[in-house]
């Protein structure tokens, strides 16, 4: 179960789309939100088609273009997309405007946009791409849920797959989430961010010019019965991909980044990760479903370049072998590993 | 395609039944589930007919031994997919790996609807236990646990297209060698959000839906829930069970046209029968019998019939759209239509296309218009087709 990564296109709330950028300078947030920096959508696509599209339209669709244009590519085989929450502004755009007018006089076009596949939807609209076209929208094992799917269809001969990983923040759900207590409110201590995110990825079974890395396996573990059960998954995870842990240079892992008690990952980073290199990835994009996108991102550029950005003190290279766990409330675990080419 | 997936089980919640025996004693009684809204708070009650399941959220969760708090989509789901788990006979511990993968459009929102009359108002209000599960994962996860399903659990996605996508993922990963059982299929009730969204585009028929026919008026919403239980040979053993059908064929391809509209020449229907019809190695002459996607709006069944006349002509299989009974069930829809397709395989029936009157005149075909008995069907198509250009069909052939 491998593919390479061709080709990566990243929207994030760091410098994701340009890499000297993301090597010079880290973004950083006061607030307890972390929004992407998005560029100039006209640069992508025809402005008359951008101004009908929604922010997490726009996003997917750029990230997908560079991710296509960086390998160099016109049309994938495949394109999957992974979403846990979909098209929130259009769905509560229509909700609220229902509501408001008691089910009278409504117009389509929220309704038409809100839902989840419209991202693929408008990819393979501008490729005119008639391949396959699928959308996972599995909380935070959509995108892992898609890479699996990807891999699937690598092996029976279709590829390459263009698959990525998006969530966006609006007003309504960082109320809503924020009433869940998730994320960390003023002058209290540091704790987890509200993040978003638009990560693709170009699969293929070849590696053609310059791949990025070597996507090696990945796993998905639902509900872990308790600590010691995770544990040994991961460890199995590593010993069935021929390495052990001494040979990860590298471990991704889902703290927050900051001072929030997390258990979960402070009993990881006692034990199984206890002798590895490890790197809070949701510090720099914060927190989402689909999150694992963005790590898988990091872990491509850092593979391919070799060298740590300027603001990352102390990491040490080369790295041959990274894994990412990502987590979410301990419901939703996950392990990709990932490889230099 | 190498070892195809067998169906062991099946269990489905609809307009026309609570469970699988109910739903065939509909289908070959020509019985209809569409009537006016009698569960759904909506101000188009008395004015939209809908494909209601007969039942009040209070009785689903009665049935089911689960709390009314939860979406009706997530009530639909566990009542289906537990009668699929049944029906095949498959137990709870087994050394076998199971995967749940289900297909949803709007989760839980008919519970976020509730919630927003109050929030939308006043940022403070609403009751959190009303949007908990308002994602599709959640209607998942509430009946992957409700059956203590752990190995693999996913949804998809894509619109009226989401359980057929849903129905071959987990064959692909059976074939694949990661699974032994995949429960598949998918669940939508109906939610004052998706009948006002398919109000606006105006594609709802105010009388009862007509499916393929000439002079037809869009189509009519819909609920329920449907699942399958896909095995391999370890599984079925395990099962000892004899399986009612394969998986033989599936494919999915993207019309590429337009984010709500078919392509008048059914480019992505097309492409997605052709390759299927490949993907189970046969050819058009082999089909007997294709359960249409047959929204009964002007544009799927010009777009769906086109695609078939260029595929099939001169020699056409029967066909029919069943949702002349049911009703569009949206992200249930696929599973809702191969479970009637299995049924087919099953008792060499074919259901008939109700309310038909007058052939279309671009078409040189017309459905079946009363229930057919003592058929030979070896393979069977089905074709879901959605928002954003997502088309696939699925082939199910005789055991």
């Amino acid at each position: 179960m491998k593919a390479y990564i061709r080709s990566t296109g990243n929207i994030s709330p760091q410098h994701s789309l340009n890499t000297d950028s993301f090597f010079l300078t880290r973004v950083k947030t006061s607030k307890n939100f972390f929004k992407s920096l998005e560029p100039d959508y006209d640069d992508f696509v025809d402005s008359k088609m951008i101004r009908r599209m929604s922010r997490i339209v726009k996003m997917g669709v750029a990230a997908a273009l560079t991710c296509l244009r960086n390998a160099g590519i016109e049309k994938p085989a495949a394109i999957l997309t992974a979403t846990a929450y979909g098209c929130l502004e259009d769905s509560a755009g229509f909700l609220r405007k229902m509501i408001e007018f008691d089910e009278q006089t409504l117009s389509p076009t929220a309704f038409i946009q809100s839902t989840h596949n419209t991202v693929g939807a408008q990819i393979a609209l501008l490729l005119k791409c008639h391949d396959y076209n699928n959308c996972i929208v599995h909380r935070a094992f959509s995108f892992e849920n898609a890479l699996t799917e990807s891999i699937l269809l690598l092996q029976e001969g279709i590829g390459p797959v263009l698959v990525g990983a998006i969530d966006e923040i609006t007003d309504d759900r960082h109320t809503i989430l924020s009433r869940f207590g998730l994320y960390k409110k003023k002058g209290t201590l540091p704790a987890n961010i509200a993040g978003e995110g638009a990560a693709f990825f170009l699969l293929d079974k070849e590696g053609g010019n310059h791949p990025q890395a070597i996507l090696r396996d990945l796993q998905t573990i639902y509900k872990p019965e308790d600590s010691e059960t995770l544990q040994r998954y991961i460890q199995e995870f590593v010993k069935k991909n021929g390495l052990n842990m001494s040979q990860i240079d590298l471990v991704l892992t889902a703290h927050p980044g900051n001072a929030k008690k997390d258990e979960v990952n402070d009993q990881l980073l006692k034990t199984v990760f206890h002798e590895n290199q490890c790197f809070p990835f949701r510090s720099l994009c914060g927190d989402y479903p689909t999150a694992s996108g963005f790590a898988l991102w990091l872990a491509a550029v850092l593979l391919k370049e070799q060298k740590a950005p300027i603001w990352m003190e102390g990491m040490k290279f080369p790295l041959k072998n990274i894994l990412i766990h990502n987590h979410t409330a301990d419901i939703h675990h996950s392990l990709i590993l990932i490889s230099a080419c | 395609m190498s070892e195809q997936p067998f169906i062991a089980g099946m269990g489905i919640v609809s307009a026309i039944g609570n469970n699988l025996p109910a739903n065939l004693q509909s289908l070959t009684n020509e019985k209809a589930g569409i009537a006016e809204m009698v569960w759904l708070e909506s101000n188009h009650r008395g004015e939209l007919p809908v494909g209601e399941v007969k039942c009040s959220n209070e009785e689903l969760a009665d049935s089911a031994g689960l709390s009314v708090r939860l979406p009706r989509a997530a009530l639909l789901s566990c009542l289906a997919a537990r009668e699929a788990l049944q029906d095949a006979g498959w137990e709870k511990g087994a050394q076998l790996r199971t995967g749940f993968i289900s297909a949803n459009t709007v989760g839980g929102m008919d519970k976020t609807e509730n919630f927003f009359r109050v929030f939308s108002k006043n940022s403070a209000g609403g009751k959190l236990v009303d949007v908990v599960n308002h994602e599709c994962g959640a209607v998942t996860e509430l009946t992957a646990d409700y059956l203590g399903i752990r190995n693999f659990v996913s949804t998809v996605s894509t619109a009226c297209s989401s359980s057929a996508n849903a129905i071959f993922t987990g064959a692909r990963m059976i074939q694949a060698g990661l699974l032994d059982f995949a429960l598949v299929g998918g669940t939508d009730a109906l939610t004052r959000f998706t009948l006002n969204g398919f109000n606006t585009l105006m594609i709802l028929d105010r009388e009862l839906c007509r499916p393929f026919d000439e002079n037809r008026h869009g189509l009519n919403l819909g609920e329920g829930a449907a699942y399958m239980v896909l095995a391999n040979e370890k599984g079925m053993k395990q099962l000892n069970k004899k399986p009612y059908a394969r998986v033989s064929g599936f494919a999915n391809a993207n019309d590429a046209f337009h984010q709500t509209a078919s392509s008048p020449e059914g480019t992505g229907p097309f492409l997605a029968m052709k390759a299927a019809l490949n993907h189970a190695g046969i050819h058009p002459a082999d089909i007997d019998y294709i359960n249409l996607h047959g929204t009964g709006t002007q544009n799927n069944d010009i777009a769906e019939g086109t695609a078939i006349r260029l595929l099939f002509d001169p020699i056409y299989p029967k066909m029919s759209s069943t949702k002349a009974y049911t009703g569009h069930t949206l992200g249930a829809s696929g599973a809702v239509e191969a479970v009637y397709s299995i049924l087919a395989i099953q008792h060499g029936l074919i259901f008939p296309n109700l309310r038909f009157q007058t052939a279309m005149k671009e078409l040189p075909f017309q459905p079946v218009t009363a229930c057919l008995k003592n058929q030979v069907i070896q393979h069977v198509m089905s074709n879901s087709f959605g928002f954003g250009g997502n088309c696939s069909t699925l082939i199910f052939s005789a055991a």
